[in-house]
């Protein structure tokens, strides 16, 4: 009998809070639900004269071509390597800051030390290209003036394929550490303190406080974030990676990500639905690890999971 | 209580490590600076050093006689800047409202409609193909308005906020005979001043940090933003003409120093706003992480 008062009822009841979401909405139906039938160009030879419709079909030729280069190999790699590597090392410096924070009584200090760790985070990728040019820079950069100056030999950085995974690592971790620790610190603050003054009056000293209270106490904070990050690990961080590395051929046997591969092969290469095979591919393994990853959070974590 | 500890070695050593760590996160914005301020012939024979042998500061000089392009890239970033964030401002707070609201019927269908995008994205040719279509190339709203103008988290940010808020601030006002809008605009959004502090930062350092748009859609010079003259710079030589040219043949400009100089005037906003500013970045990743 309620059955009547459907969703024309709904809707005009509550019409202003409706159209308070409509833009919203609008502009998501746009650039997301609108954008997935293009998906579909990846199975064509597209053409933007001819449009989704006009364009000829042809079949899975597109994946073939992708898979059966060697690129395909190397990007993917070097997505999930890099990403890996990302993570791991972010995490460890991340918590690492945050519990070291902890200790810290000053607040002075304290607030000045976060105050310019967070600051690179504010940083542009293409900003910070150029500050790594002067530290890598093969002519100028300091530290080849380093190297020379203490007898060695300079290296030509820019060159140097099997470097990169790693000084994009330190950049990584150089940028956003100290932002990331914020929410680790923000979850030892939580941490009640009657804890550690129990521990105390039982004589534990420092190393002792931080290994059996604050880390497994942090440790679901870590295993939600973590989970997240593994979600997206089949996304390359394109704003990082074409920011340092731009059109450096040299230098993508290491560097070279499934994003810049198809930022190239849209733009560069032009050829819109091979860039799309390998878009739709990115699209459905990072589905499923976004929706695994969350859906262990929740399993996990009730109150961590993304939705 | 205030009796000096005579060795805690440990604790000497936590203050000297985050203090390094600090130094290092300043140090390739220092030598930047330095750099840009540097002499470029003393540039040239000893390469870059944090203690050049002599001061100029006639990179900026070379900047500011070329301002057309800086200026006008400038002129291009704030203007982007300034609209996009309000635009997405507006529209994220107005959605987040709905959100929040334990009225609204189909509110897990709405939560759920974002939250797909959040998982499933179609990636870049789609994305592109769409902007196109909707004439989004080489014209302002190219810069603005894809990628940039929602964000589903910035949305879930505000909203887990307005629900913390006592539910009776609604009621009552509904009870006073104001509707949605009025609820909205004149009891929520005033309250969430935090929280909006906190997103309007997130959008507009996006906005002004951003080369993406303009490097997929925008071809015509003059619309170039900030960092992507920058990006131009780096990446190819003709571009470095932009810099400094018009000048005499025998002049050779300070193209080192100028890059660098280019580089602290793009940074330039961000430095002398980031000490009132960051603690709403602090704040709003602390409120995120509540509850997110």
């Amino acid at each position: 009998m309620v059955k009547k008062k459907g969703w024309l009822y709904e809707l005009s009841r509550n019409r202003f809070s409706y159209l308070l979401i409509l833009p919203a909405m609008m502009y998501v139906f746009i650039f997301s639900y609108a954008t997935y039938p293009y998906l579909l160009i990846a199975f064509q030879r597209f053409q933007y004269s001819s449009g989704l419709l006009g364009s000829e079909w042809i079949g899975l030729k597109n994946f073939e071509f992708f898979f059966r280069s060697s690129d395909a190999a190397r990007i993917l790699w070097n997505t999930v390597y890099l990403n890996l590597l990302f993570i791991g090392f972010g995490t460890v410096a991340a918590v690492a800051l945050a519990v070291l924070f902890n200790e810290v009584r000053g607040r002075l200090f304290r607030k000045l030390a976060q105050t310019t760790m967070i600051f690179p985070h504010f940083l542009s990728w293409i900003i910070v290209s150029y500050m790594m040019y002067g530290l890598f820079s093969t002519d100028f950069g300091v530290i080849n003036r380093m190297l020379t100056s203490v007898g060695l030999d300079p290296v030509n950085w820019y060159t140097k394929t099997e470097a990169w995974p790693w000084i994009l690592v330190g950049m990584k971790v150089w940028k956003e550490a100290g932002m990331n620790s914020i929410i680790y610190l923000a979850a030892i603050t939580g941490i009640d303190h009657s804890l550690y003054e129990s521990a105390a009056i039982d004589g534990a000293n420092r190393w002792q406080k931080i290994r059996r209270i604050t880390l497994p106490l942090l440790a679901p904070t870590i295993a939600i974030l973590t989970l997240l990050n593994l979600g997206k690990i089949f996304y390359g961080d394109f704003g990082m990676i074409y920011a340092i590395i731009g059109d450096n051929g040299v230098l993508y046997p290491t560097t070279d990500v499934i994003d810049t591969y198809v930022f190239r092969a849209l733009r560069q290469i032009g050829d819109p639905s091979n860039a799309a095979a390998v878009g739709l591919f990115q699209s459905v393994v990072g589905f499923v690890l976004v929706f695994a990853a969350n859906w262990v959070t929740r399993k996990y974590f009730r109150e961590g999971a993304l939705y | 209580m205030h009796t000096v500890r005579k060795t805690d070695l440990p604790a000497v050593f936590i203050y000297c490590g985050l203090a390094l760590f600090a130094a290092l996160c300043l140090l390739p914005m220092v030598l930047t600076f330095i750099v840009s301020i540097t002499d470029e012939s003393v540039l040239i024979r000893n390469g870059y050093s944090l203690f050049p042998e002599r001061f100029s500061l006639e990179a900026y000089r070379t900047l500011f006689n070329n301002a057309d392009i800086i200026g006008r890239s400038y002129v291009v970033s704030i203007t982007v800047t300034v609209i996009g964030t309000l635009a997405a401002v507006t529209i994220t707070t107005m959605a987040a409202y709905t959100l929040a609201n334990p009225n609204v019927k189909y509110r897990g269908a709405l939560n759920l409609y974002f939250f797909i995008t959040m998982l499933f994205s179609g990636g870049l040719v789609p994305w592109y193909i769409i902007c196109k279509q909707l004439g989004l190339t080489d014209n302002l709203l190219a810069l603005i308005v894809p990628s940039l103008m929602f964000n589903a988290f910035n949305m879930f940010l505000v909203r887990n906020f307005m629900e913390s808020l006592p539910g009776a601030l609604r009621e009552s006002a509904y009870i006073d005979g104001a509707n949605d809008l009025i609820v909205a605009f004149r009891i929520y959004f005033p309250l969430c001043v935090p929280v909006l502090a906190t997103i309007t930062l997130f959008y507009a350092l996006a906005y002004w940090n951003d080369w993406f748009n303009a490097i997929m859609l925008v071809d015509n010079q003059k619309l170039y933003p900030l960092q992507y003259v920058l990006f131009k710079i780096r990446s190819n030589i003709e571009m470095l003409s932009l810099i400094p040219n018009g000048a005499p043949n025998r002049y050779t400009p300070p193209a080192e120093s100028a890059k660098m100089a280019t580089v602290i005037v793009t940074i330039g906003p961000i430095v002398f706003l980031y000490p009132y500013l960051q603690r709403f970045f602090i704040q709003g990743l602390v409120i995120g992480s509540v509850k997110g």
